[in-house]
């Protein structure tokens, strides 16, 4: 299965549903896409929600870690949300769980953003 | 197998399929899975840099107890000693050099060899399902 987004909008913050893979290839490449124009729109308070994401390699991996970065650098603020436990495994692995500002819940998520 | 994201995908199919008949449990299958799709794509894209006149070889043995599976690619020849450890501090943000680190997490024993004419990376996971003499490869 192929990666999807949808994006809304919740009291500032942009909510990103992610569905699928994020792999090498189509689905790098959509989430490249998806953070770029969210920044060119002035949109840098983002909510990645990948609790339908049930796959990342470590180019998957890369890419989030570019999105955060590219947000980051412009003032913004990528947080994660509802990572199913393949993910979760993840970033502990590749310590990154602690890199990137992880949330359960939605509503407290978009609370903490500044 | 040609120098494509087909294969890479192909490969991981594979092995999901051949580690699930070997009796591993669902969470294993992913991670053995996981780290042949990583080996896949080392080869494909840093060996073999999607050159059409190069290949890909890719085998599944089940033997002694062992799942083991052999990638090798047809490039200039991986160095293991220098990759960069994805774990430092100076590296934790970089966007890639994580392939290698996973498939050491998810694998009992990895093997790169690396020569002139390509790469080989042997992985292998200790088998505790029920079922032997699984022998699969594809060029």
């Amino acid at each position: 299965m192929s990666m999807k987004t949808s994006t809304r909008q919740v009291d500032g913050v942009t909510i990103v549903d992610c569905s699928g893979r994020i792999t090498l290839g189509e689905g790098s490449v959509i989430l490249k896409d998806v953070v770029r124009e969210l920044l060119s729109k002035g949109q840098k308070k983002i909510l990645l929600n990948l609790g339908d994401v049930n796959y990342i390699d470590s180019s998957g991996i890369g890419e989030l870690v570019s999105a955060f970065t590219t947000v980051r650098n412009q003032g913004g603020e990528l947080k994660l949300l509802n990572l199913t436990k393949k993910v979760h495994d993840l970033l502990q692995i590749t310590k990154l769980y602690t890199v990137f500002d992880v949330k359960d819940d939605e509503a407290g998520a978009v609370k903490s953003f500044s | 197998m040609d120098s494509t994201l087909e294969t890479v995908d192909s490969a991981e199919q594979a092995a999901s399929r051949i580690a699930t008949e070997a009796g591993f449990d669902d969470d294993e299958v992913m991670r053995i899975a996981m780290a042949v799709r990583e080996a896949a794509v080392n080869a494909v894209l840093h060996g073999n840099a999607y050159d059409p006149g190069k290949k890909v070889s890719l085998a599944f043995e089940q033997t002694g107890g062992n799942l083991v599976i052999t990638i090798k690619d047809e490039g200039k020849g991986l160095d293991p000693d220098k990759i960069p450890d994805p774990l430092a501090p100076e590296n934790l943000l970089k966007t890639s050099g994580r392939g290698i680190f996973l498939i050491r997490s998810f694998m009992d024993e990895v093997v790169i060899s690396p020569s002139q004419t390509g790469t080989e990376i042997k992985l292998v996971k200790h088998v505790h399902g029920p079922s032997e003499g699984v022998k699969e490869a594809s060029q």
